[in-house]
């Protein structure tokens, strides 16, 4: 009887350590953090990338307007993908593109904006990354939507023509 | 006189070299504890990624506004979650981490008991 309960027991014990690993072979490892939304947005003062001139983030953000913050740098490709999407969102007056420069070279970005066309109307610069920490970033491209100043939206990665609908939709 | 004034020189600087030990030793014990989310596994310590690296910095500038190790690690989970640190807390998501040694310990103890001592 104490016997069989053991092999039992034994048996049971290596069906969960199968199914335990079974599944985790299956579950990326990768961890994104969880978008955090209605969270205040930072409040900072930052260089623009054109002008030179030093600004607030509250002369940035006023309330009861739609703001779309988009994280970008020359020499990230997928932010070369997504430039379409943002061109085409720059179209819609309900919205305002604020771009945000990650750790770039001001003579490269102001080349990729005449390149492919400026969106923005006006460009943040991050040189050493710890504005767009700040934000609860980690890479490029990410895209914040802004309303009243709380982050209503957070997208990781580049906008693609799905998000786009998407993204209208909300500033209707 | 000149001997004098070339101690208290050697002196001044020593004590400055001390000062800005101590400020790194306090951002690397941080920096330790806060998880890089580009290279994952590894710390902001030990990562050279553009990320990290930036976190150091943040780290450096929260210590000059004087936050204390704490609120810089309660500062960083307000943005990235629980997740960004190696050492988290007790809540609802981790209790279960926290208790569970405790738990088996607390069960294989009884069973010794039960098996040695109380059969004696």
């Amino acid at each position: 009887m104490k016997s069989k309960l053991v092999q039992y027991s034994i048996i049971l014990i290596f069906l969960i350590i199968f199914v335990v690993f079974y599944k985790s072979l299956k579950d990326t490892n990768i961890y994104t953090p969880e978008v955090k939304i209605n969270n205040d947005i930072p409040i900072f003062s930052t260089e623009l990338l054109i002008s030179n001139d030093e600004l607030s983030s509250t002369e940035i953000f006023e309330t009861d307007k739609f703001y779309l913050l988009n994280i970008w740098a020359s020499w990230c490709v997928p932010c070369r993908d997504e430039h379409p999407i943002l061109m085409n969102l720059s179209k819609n007056n309900k919205l305002t593109i604020i771009g945000m420069n990650y750790k770039d070279n001001k003579k490269n970005a102001k080349s990729f904006l005449d390149e492919l066309g400026n969106p923005y109307e006006k460009i943040i610069v991050d040189k050493n990354g710890t504005n767009s920490i700040e934000w609860g970033a980690f890479g490029v491209p990410e895209t914040f939507i802004i309303y009243n100043n709380k982050i209503i939206k957070k997208y990781i990665g580049p906008l693609n023509q799905e998000l786009l609908i998407e993204i209208q939709k909300i500033i209707k | 006189m000149k001997i004098f004034i070339s101690f208290v020189i050697i002196l001044l600087s020593l004590t400055f070299n001390n000062l800005h030990a101590n400020e790194n030793i306090e951002r690397n014990e941080i920096t330790k504890n806060l998880r890089c989310l580009i290279c994952q596994g590894q710390s902001v310590y030990d990562s050279d990624s553009d990320f990290a690296n930036s976190m150091k910095i943040l780290v450096d500038k929260k210590l000059d506004e004087g936050l204390s190790e704490k609120e810089i690690y309660i500062y960083f989970k307000e943005k990235y979650g629980d997740w960004i640190l190696y050492d988290p807390g007790i809540n609802k998501n981790t209790y279960l981490l926290w208790l569970l040694p405790i738990l088996i310990f607390l069960f294989g103890g009884a069973i010794i008991v039960k098996s040695f001592i109380l059969k004696k």
